[in-house]
C-alpha cells in the first residue's frame, strides 16, 4: 500500500546556535545572526534524515512538501521526486509558511508530518496539527525541548521508516515547549509547555528519553487514571494540572478537561475548568480538604514552575507540600533515572520544602520515591 | 576444551518447520486405543455421565491429528533449534544463574524408586523422599541461618508471593489490619515487586543513589510516608546489577523500628553460598532459587522451585503441609491453625528437590562456599576481559564498587557511535554460537543493557571465548553495522517482522484456537 509522507524544512532553524544567539526566531535575531555568519544547518540535517527513506520500496512512498528551501530542495537532494504543494517567497520565509505548509499536508491526509526544526518550528506545526495527525522532528534546531524530536536526524529517518513500513505503531502523546515568551521579556530563561502532539513511540530514538520500553503508553497511563480516578476521596477539592497524563485521570471520571489548563474536582464532579491562580485561591477558601495532582512535565522532568504556573507558591503552600499527588508513567520515570525532578516556584522558601524525594505514582498501586531539587 | 575457539563458522540447525497444529489431517491418528474391554464397560458405566454436566465438554477436543513418523520428525527437529542450551556456553543468562546441570541428578530422578512416587499416597509409603525434603531443609537452614524452611512454592515469584502471604497472616495476628504497604528497590527482582503487589500489596519502589547503591535516603522518605501502613521490605542483595547493598543492615533497622518485616530475595546466592548468610544480615525471611543456585535445570528444561525460610516467630503461619520427624518417621503436618493456607498443591517439586538435595550432598559445606568464590572469580576475570571491549562499559562504572558474580554491562557508547544496540548484538552473538544474553528487566533503567553471570561451572577456556565472541561482534558493529544490525544470519530464531506486535493484545497468541481467530491463515504456512 502506498504511503504519504509530508515534510517540511524550516530553513533558518539552526541558525543562531553557532553564532551564540537563543534560537532564531524572530526577524530581528535572524539578521543579526546572518551579520555574524551564521549558515543554514537545517536543510543539511533534513537530507540525512530523508535519505534513511531510500529503504522504502520503490514507488510505493510518496513524498509531499512545500517549494524550494521549505523541503523541494531537501527532498530531492535525498534521491526523491517529490509532489510540491503551496507556494513561498523563497529567501524570506516566516512562521506563517511553516504554518500554512503544515495545513496543507494535512489536506493531503498524510500518514506522518515529518519536519526539521526546533522549538519554534515544533510550536507552528503544533498550531496547525494538534493532534490530528502523526509528526516527528528532525533536530536542526537551535533550542530543542520539546519531545517531539528525534535524537539526530538519522534516527530520525530510521524512524519515520518503521513507523511507515508499520513496525512502529504506538503513538505517544509528546510534549511541545519552547522559551516562555513572557518570561523572556523579563530576562528569565525558562521552557513552557505549549501542547501535545502525537509522535510515534519508540523510546530510544527521541529526545529527553534515553532508555527504557515494554509498556504500551496507553496501558499504562490507564493503570494511573484508574487508580487515582477510584480512590478519589470525598469531599475533598482535587485541583487537576494541565498534561496528558493528567488528562487520562479526568478521561476516566469522564469529565471535562483542559489539556494545557488546570481544572477543579469535587465529589466526581467538574467545579471549574481553566482556572488561574485568583479562582484556585477563592474555591480553596470554600473548601476544609484538598489535593493537588500533577504530573512531570517536559523530558527534564519539572513538577512545578513549567506550564503549571497557575498553581503557585500560595496555592502550594494553602494546600501543603503533603497533598500533593504525583502521576507519571513508568517509561517517563525510568528515563529521567540519574536526573532529580524540578521545582521552580520562585518561591524560594517553598522550593526547598519541596526538594528531597517526591513519591510519583507510576501505576496502579505502584509508585516511586524520586528524588527533587530546585 | 582448554582452549577457547571463536566459532566464526557456526550454524545452528534450522528447519523451515510449521506449528504441529497445521501438520493435523483430519481423520489420521499416530496411536490407536484399544477399545475398552465389555467387562469393563459393563463395571464401569459411562463415566462421563457421572460428572456434572456444567464440566463436560459441548465439543470434542481440538488437538492436532498427526502420525507417528510426522510427530517425532517435528519434535526432533525442534529439539534441535535449542543452541545446545546448558552444554554450549551460557554464560548469557545474568540474574538466572545458568549452570551445569550434573547428569548424574538426572539419572536419580528418572530412577524408579523416585519416578513412581506419587505425593497422594500415604506418607508411611514414600518415607525416602519425605526424608530427602527433611533433610535438604536441613541444609537450607544452615545455609541461610533460618529457623524453617517449605519448599511448596513452586519458583522464585512462587517463594516471595508466600513471603506477602506469611507478611500478611503475621500482621494480623496482631490485629494490625492497616499495613498495605511494600517497598523494594528498581535493581531488585522484578517479582520483589510484583508478587507483593498480586498479594494485595500497594508498592513503593526506589531508586538507587548516583553510585547505584540503594538509596537509604529515599528508604527514610519512604517510611516516613507510609508510617504504620508499612508492612515491610523485599529486597534482592546483591542486586540485579551485581553490586551488594552496602546499607543493609541500616535498612533492617529502619523498617523493623516502624513494625515492618524485612525479606532476602536470594535469586543472587551464587555470590555468597557458604560465605554470609541472611540471618547475620538480620532479615526475617528468605528464598532460594533452588533451580538456579542448587544446580537443578531452569525454565524450560525443568520445573522450578522456591525455598522459602523464615524465623521462629513466623513458622506458624507457614503453608501446610510442612513435613516433620518425630524421631522414627517422617509425616506430613497438616495440622496448622496459623498457616496462611497453600500457595501450591502438595509439598515441593519432587524431582527438583531430589537433585538439589544430592548437588549439595556432591558438593558439601567446603564446597558451596568454593561455588561462591569461583563464581566470583569467573565475574571478575570476565569483567576485565570484556571491559577492554570498544564500545562497551558497565554501569555506574566509576563507584569504585567491586561486582560479585554477575554484572550488567551497557553498549550504549556502541549504540551511539555505530547504532548498534545491545539487542543487535545479542542477536549477532548466537552467530557465534552463543546463546542469546540477558539484557534486563523491561522498562530498561540502565541504556543498551547485557546483563552476564559466568557461574562456577565455566572454565577459563569459556569465559575467554565468550570474550572473543562479543569482541567479535563489537568490531564488526564499527566495521560492518549492517552485519550486525540484520542479523540473526546463523541461527534457527527469526527477525520479528514486526516487534511492536509484542505489545498488542489483538495480535499476539497463546493457543492456536487465539492464533487462528486473530490472524485467520494469514501466517499460516501449510494451505
Amino acid at each position: 500500500m502506498t504511503k504519504k509522507i509530508g515534510v517540511i524544512v524550516n530553513p533558518i532553524a539552526g541558525m543562531g546556535g553557532r553564532v551564540g544567539l537563543k534560537g532564531s526566531d524572530g526577524p530581528d535575531i535572524l539578521e543579526r545572526a546572518k551579520e555574524l555568519g551564521a549558515q543554514p544547518e537545517c536543510p543539511d540535517k533534513a537530507i540525512i534524515a530523508l535519505r534513511q527513506l531510500k529503504e522504502f520500496n520503490e514507488g510505493s512512498l510518496e513524498i509531499y512538501t512545500y517549494p524550494k528551501e521549505m523541503g523541494e530542495n531537501e527532498v530531492r537532494a535525498a534521491g526523491f521526486d517529490p509532489i510540491v504543494l503551496g507556494s513561498i517567497d523563497s529567501g524570506h520565509t516566516t512562521p506563517e509558511d511553516t504554518i500554512q505548509a503544515a495545513k496543507d499536508l494535512l489536506g493531503q491526509k498524510v500518514d506522518l508530518i515529518f519536519f526539521a526544526g526546533g522549538d519554534g518550528t515544533a510550536r507552528n506545526i503544533l498550531d496547525a496539527v494538534h493532534e490530528e495527525a502523526a509528526v516527528l522532528g528532525i533536530p536542526g534546531g537551535t533550542k530543542i525541548h520539546s519531545a517531539v524530536y528525534a535524537i539526530n536526524p538519522k534516527t530520525a529517518g530510521k524512524l519515520a521508516l518503521e513507523y511507515l513500513q508499520g513496525k512502529v505503531r504506538d503513538l505517544k502523546e509528546s510534549e511541545v515547549m519552547d522559551i516562555d515568551e513572557e518570561a523572556f521579556r523579563a530576562d528569565i530563561l525558562r521552557a513552557k509547555l505549549y501542547g501535545y502532539m502525537k509522535v510515534p513511540n519508540e523510546h530510544r530514538m527521541m529526545q529527553n528519553l534515553k532508555s527504557g520500553r515494554g509498556y504500551g503508553e496507553e496501558a499504562a497511563l490507564d493503570l494511573i487514571s484508574r487508580y487515582i480516578a477510584f480512590n478519589l476521596e470525598e469531599n475533598v477539592l482535587y485541583i487537576m494540572g494541565p498534561g496528558s497524563t493528567v488528562r487520562g485521570v479526568m478521561n476516566k471520571l469522564e469529565l471535562e478537561n483542559t489539556l494545557l489548563g488546570v481544572d477543579l474536582v469535587y465529589n466526581n464532579k467538574l467545579l471549574d475548568k481553566d482556572v488561574n491562580e485568583e479562582k484556585i485561591l477563592k474555591h480553596l477558601d470554600r473548601y476544609d480538604s484538598y489535593r493537588i495532582v500533577i504530573t512531570v512535565i517536559g523530558g527534564q522532568g519539572y513538577l512545578f514552575g513549567r506550564g503549571n504556573q497557575q498553581i503557585s507558591p500560595k496555592v502550594i503552600k494553602r494546600v501543603g507540600v503533603k497533598n500533593i499527588i504525583v502521576i507519571a508513567t513508568k517509561n517517563k520515570m525510568y528515563s529521567l533515572f540519574g536526573q532529580s525532578l524540578l521545582v521552580d516556584t520562585g518561591d524560594e522558601e517553598l522550593n526547598a520544602a519541596l526538594t528531597g524525594y517526591m513519591q510519583v505514582m507510576v501505576g496502579y498501586g505502584e509508585s516511586v520515591m524520586f528524588p527533587v531539587t530546585d | 576444551m582448554n582452549k577457547p575457539y571463536l566459532r566464526t563458522d557456526f550454524h545452528e540447525a534450522r528447519w523451515d518447520e510449521p506449528m504441529i497444529y497445521e501438520y493435523s489431517t483430519p481423520g489420521t491418528r499416530g496411536i490407536l486405543i484399544p477399545e475398552t474391554e465389555k467387562a469393563i464397560v459393563d463395571a464401569v458405566g459411562d463415566v462421563a455421565a457421572s460428572l456434572p454436566e456444567s464440566i463436560r465438554r459441548k465439543s470434542s477436543l481440538e488437538l492436532p491429528e498427526v502420525d507417528q513418523k510426522h510427530v517425532l520428525a517435528h519434535y526432533l527437529r525442534l529439539t534441535q533449534e535449542t543452541m545446545g542450551s546448558n552444554i554450549s556456553n551460557d554464560i548469557s543468562e545474568g540474574t538466572c544463574t545458568m549452570k551445569y546441570n550434573p547428569r548424574l541428578c538426572e539419572q536419580l530422578v528418572m530412577h524408579d524408586d523416585f519416578a513412581y512416587v506419587h505425593p497422594e499416597q500415604d506418607a508411611e509409603t514414600m518415607q525416602g523422599i519425605l526424608e530427602i525434603f527433611y533433610k535438604f531443609e536441613q541444609i537450607m537452614k544452615e545455609v541461610s541461618g533460618m529457623d524453617r524452611f517449605t519448599f511448596q512454592p513452586g519458583g522464585g515469584n512462587h517463594a516471595v508471593y508466600c513471603a506477602a502471604s506469611v507478611m500478611r497472616a503475621y500482621h494480623e495476628s496482631r490485629g494490625d489490619t492497616k499495613r498495605d504497604t511494600a517497598i523494594t528497590t528498581i535493581f531488585s527482582h522484578p517479582c520483589d515487586a510484583a508478587a507483593p503487589h498480586t498479594a494485595g500489596y500497594k508498592i513503593i519502589t526506589l531508586f538507587p543513589d548516583q553510585n547505584g547503591i540503594p538509596d537509604y535516603e529515599a528508604l527514610k522518605k519512604a517510611v516516613e510516608k507510609t508510617g504504620d501502613h508499612l508492612a515491610g521490605i523485599f529486597m534482592t542483595n546483591p542486586e540485579d546489577i551485581g553490586i551488594y547493598n552496602p546499607n543493609i543492615d541500616k535498612f533492617v533497622e529502619l523498617v523493623h523500628s516502624v513494625g515492618g518485616l524485612c525479606y532476602y530475595d536470594q535469586a543472587n546466592a551464587n555470590a555468597f553460598l557458604g560465605v554470609v548468610r541472611a540471618r547475620e544480615a538480620g532479615v526475617d525471611m528468605c528464598h532460594f532459587n533452588v533451580h538456579k543456585t542448587f544446580g537443578t535445570p531452569h525454565g524450560g528444561e525443568g520445573p522450578a522451585n522456591g525455598a522459602f525460610g523464615c524465623r521462629e516467630f513466623l513458622t506458624k503461619f507457614l503453608p501446610k503441609p510442612t513435613i516433620e520427624f518425630d524421631g522414627s518417621k517422617y509425616y506430613l503436618d497438616c495440622d496448622r491453625p496459623y498457616s496462611f493456607g497453600k500457595v501450591r498443591s502438595y509439598f515441593g517439586t519432587a524431582g527438583v528437590i531430589l537433585r538439589a538435595y544430592s548437588w549439595a550432598m556432591m558438593h558439601g559445606a567446603e564446597g558451596l562456599k568454593t561455588v561462591a568464590n569461583v563464581s566470583v572469580l569467573n565475574n571478575n576475570y570476565l569483567e576485565k576481559l570484556l571491559l577492554s571491549i570498544k564500545g562497551l562499559s558497565r554501569c555506574f562504572n566509576d563507584n569504585g564498587i567491586v561486582r560479585q558474580e554477575q554484572v550488567r554491562y551497557t553498549w550504549e557508547q556502541l549504540k551511539n557511535d555505530t547504532g548498534v544496540g545491545t539487542d543487535e548484538v545479542n542477536k549477532r552473538a548466537g552467530d557465534y554460537g552463543i546463546p542469546w544474553y540477558w539484557a534486563s528487566h523491561h522498562p530498561w533503567v540502565i541504556p543498551e543493557p547485557m546483563t552476564l553471570e559466568p557461574c562456577e561451572s565455566y572454565s577459563k577456556a569459556d569465559l575467554e571465548e565468550y570474550y572473543l565472541s562479543l569482541k567479535a561482534v563489537a568490531e564488526e558493529a564499527y566495521t560492518n553495522p549492517e552485519l550486525v544490525l540484520t542479523a540473526p544470519h546463523k541461527q534457527a530464531g527469526y527477525n520479528l517482522l514486526d516487534p511492536a506486535e509484542l505489545d498488542n493484545p489483538d495480535s499476539w497468541a497463546m493457543t492456536w484456537k487465539a492464533f487462528k481467530r486473530k490472524h485467520g491463515d494469514k501466517y499460516v504456512k501449510v494451505k
